[in-house]
């Protein structure tokens, strides 16, 4: 479903990812952590082209993203991605942040969309709040509904990139059981995040990063039980402590 | 002592009015096409095509450099002849109104660029992500996005720049074009009481101006309350 081969990125001398190679296939949950400035979040959003690479190559679904003459917006189209701080449109409403894209892009008739926006509204527990504006929702229920965005475009895979990070604690479990019902439902996801829970309870493999480059790509037993690298063990055992 | 006589105003009111009429004629052409064409100036000098941004940045830069007064004269001067070669009017066509909307217009738009450009810059980066990774193209996400927004966060700002732009629409007594300053100092000089004018013209921009912006005040106390 997503090939990374070889990819690279640079900011002038600064090397933020170095020559990247990855598969996530069809179904497959991947989890992808390591610390900070290691380029994980670079990473996820190279594979939609948000962010553009100097060298190697990403296939999403038979297309390859770093192509000139690739439809970037098509492709988009159907790869979700759920975002840190949310991203809703906060001069919309929530139905109108679920139609919108629907409409405008895929191009569904406004009942249509509205009607799709609301089933999976419901599917993240958020009926009530329809006729609410972002700002009126706690950050976890925001989160709910950047995921029920994502979602109404049909995607073939989500990509998340630390959508826990900027949530209070006690609202990270809501948007985790929400992650955890799509996986459970066979959804392709490549999920950038420091919640090792959730990654033991989901995660098919494990990808660490550190400065740039894939340090390990393994699967979840074998990356919890004996993590190769050195700096994984490090890793894990300042995250795991608490 | 001075001794007022405010006799001459009653009876040049429906004249100071065609005046007032012409002020505020060029003041919301000007608004608007300054909005319009600084909402595009605003998006090319952010965009990362450079040429497009030169463009922008020198057409701002100019127009914030070179008095407005000095602009509307060349106005005055040049636009006519163009207008009248163009249109095949005979020549002396009084074009000096459509002349002053144009210069008016031109110049704010550099002013109303800048506001815009600031709004646009105050929706965060996340947001256009957002629209992209929906699949949006950049159009849609400016049209339906990121403009919406940068325009609430500006009306104050763009309310105020009106209003400074209403005062400054008086400049054209330069082409002896009879706004509502030069109405009012066109009767003052045919009674001999141009004191008297010129104070209740200042009088009558207080007001309006006055009363504006503390309208502004209020819409911005309603929207963002501190």
């Amino acid at each position: 479903m997503i090939k990374i081969e070889n990819v690279s990125k640079n900011y002038g001398s600064f090397d933020v990812l170095k020559d990247c190679s990855t598969t996530v296939n069809k179904g497959e949950v991947v989890v992808v952590c390591g610390p900070s400035g290691s380029g994980k979040s670079t990473l996820i959003k190279c594979v939609n082209g948000l962010e553009p690479f100097q060298s190697g190559q990403i296939i999403v679904n038979g297309t390859s993203v770093g192509d000139p003459k690739t439809n970037l917006s098509k492709l988009r189209s159907h790869v979700g991605m759920v975002f840190q701080h949310f991203e809703l449109f906060p001069h919309m409403s929530i139905t109108e942040n679920l139609a919108i894209a629907q409409i405008k892009v895929l191009k569904r008739s406004k009942d249509e969309a509205m009607d799709k926006g609301l089933k999976l509204l419901d599917r993240v527990g958020l009926k009530a709040h329809a006729h609410k504006f972002p700002g009126q929702l706690s950050g976890g229920q925001q989160q709910r509904v950047a995921i029920a965005r994502a979602l109404a475009m049909d995607p073939i895979c989500m990509l998340f990139d630390e959508p826990t990070s900027a949530l209070d604690p006690e609202m990270i479990n809501e948007v985790l059981d929400v992650m955890t019902e799509l996986a459970q439902e066979g959804m392709t996801m490549m999920c950038v995040t420091h919640e090792m829970g959730f990654a033991k309870r989901v995660a098919h493999r494990v990808i660490f990063m550190d400065h740039g480059r894939i340090v390990e790509d393994d699967s979840k037993d074998a990356f919890f039980a004996n993590p190769r690298s050195e700096r994984a063990q490090q890793f894990l055992a300042k995250i795991l402590q608490h | 002592m001075y001794e007022f006589d405010w006799s001459s105003i009653p009876g040049s009111l429906p004249f100071l009015w065609d005046g007032m009429k012409i002020s505020l004629e060029i003041t919301l052409t000007a608004v608007i096409f300054g909005i319009v064409w600084g909402t595009l100036l605003a998006m090319m000098r952010l965009s990362s095509v450079k040429p497009l941004s030169l463009f922008a940045a020198g057409y701002v830069n100019f127009f914030r450099a070179v008095p407005l007064v000095m602009v509307l004269l060349w106005f005055f001067l040049i636009v006519p002849k163009f207008i009248e070669q163009l249109f095949n009017l005979p020549p002396g066509t009084d074009l000096r109104l459509t002349s002053a909307m144009i210069g008016f217009a031109l110049f704010e738009s550099a002013y109303y660029s800048e506001i815009i450009r600031a709004g646009i810059q105050s929706v965060p980066k996340g947001q256009m992500a957002a629209c992209y990774a929906l699949g949006m193209t950049y159009g849609q996400a400016m049209r339906l996005v990121v403009l919406p927004q940068a325009f609430r966060n500006m009306v104050p700002l763009l309310l105020t720049q009106a209003i400074i732009l209403f005062q400054d629409t008086s400049l054209v007594y330069v082409s002896a074009l009879a706004d509502f300053f030069g109405a009012a100092y066109k009767v003052g000089d045919r009674d001999g009481r141009l004191v008297e004018l010129l104070l209740f013209a200042g009088l009558v921009y207080f007001v309006i101006c006055f009363a504006a912006s503390t309208l502004v005040k209020r819409l911005q106390k309603k929207y963002h309350p501190a």
